[in-house]
């Protein structure tokens, strides 16, 4: 994975781009997290945006407005984002607004049996 | 309302800062740690705070810094009084404020949960606002405690 300035760590491989965001989601660090997310969805154009979250040790409401800006992002150029692995903070923040009907979310854990 | 006894009170001035949100999370949690509560609970208290010390920063000092008064009190029962207070712009309408997903932000990607998330994580949510002259935000927490298997 490669390191992000704006804070994050991402792959690109068969049309998805996987994006990996540590630490905390808040108001502040939001903005560079937007952008600087923004900026690799612009120079790879991925047809899947994959929010690994499983490093997220706080969130609050601004990170429900990060996932659905990049979801509006997303389907604005014809793709799809999933959440992938969201810590309990993330999920429970994502459970008291619905987002579940709108963004997939995927848990690795279940889907591999042999571990 | 609650004439309780204070076991212990904190206050913290902060201006309205977004580097700051992470300061006022850290130190509400850290002075209701105190109270042993459980580490989900906890997340509740940064989450809430987070929420509210981020309404004084994007809406009540929208185009201007700003102090945020919070002020957190224990009380004899052991349970969390939290009040986050600002002198900014006030609420004009705070009913439609708290309904979920309305923001007076849209263009800067804000979800309108703010209120949603501190009426679901605490027990209890006050808010009080006048134009011009700010709004209080109080909200009230009993912990269980850890869980203890």
């Amino acid at each position: 994975m490669i390191k992000s300035k704006s804070g994050f760590e991402y792959e690109y491989y068969d049309d998805v781009l996987r994006v990996k965001v540590g630490g905390e989601i808040d108001h502040h660090s939001a903005a560079g997290l937007r952008s600087g997310i923004d900026g690799v969805i612009f120079e790879f154009r991925p047809k899947r945006l994959e929010l690994d979250l499983s490093s997220v040790n706080f969130m609050d409401s601004s990170g429900l407005g990060l996932i659905m800006g990049r979801y509006s992002l997303m389907r604005e150029q014809g793709g799809e984002v999933v959440v992938v692995d969201p810590a309990p903070m993330v999920e429970k923040v994502m459970n008291l607004a619905g987002m579940k009907r709108i963004i997939n979310v995927v848990k690795t854990e279940e889907a591999d049996e042999d571990e | 309302m609650n004439k309780k006894n204070i076991k212990n009170e904190m206050k913290l001035t902060l201006p309205s800062l977004s580097v700051n949100e992470g300061m006022a999370r850290a130190a509400a949690a850290a002075f209701c740690s105190q109270l042993d509560p459980a580490a989900s609970e906890l997340a509740d208290i940064k989450c809430a705070v987070s929420e509210a010390v981020t309404n004084c920063i994007v809406h009540a000092y929208r185009d201007t810094v700003g102090q945020i008064y919070m002020n957190i009190k224990i009380l004899e029962d052991n349970s969390v009084r939290i009040e986050i207070k600002d002198r900014g712009c006030g609420i004009p309408d705070v009913g439609a404020a708290r309904q979920p997903l309305y923001t007076t932000d849209p263009g800067g990607e804000r979800s309108g949960m703010g209120f949603t998330v501190m009426e679901s994580f605490m027990d209890k949510l006050r808010v009080t606002s006048r134009c011009g002259r700010g709004t209080t935000v109080i909200m009230y927490k009993k912990f269980c405690g850890r869980d203890n298997t």
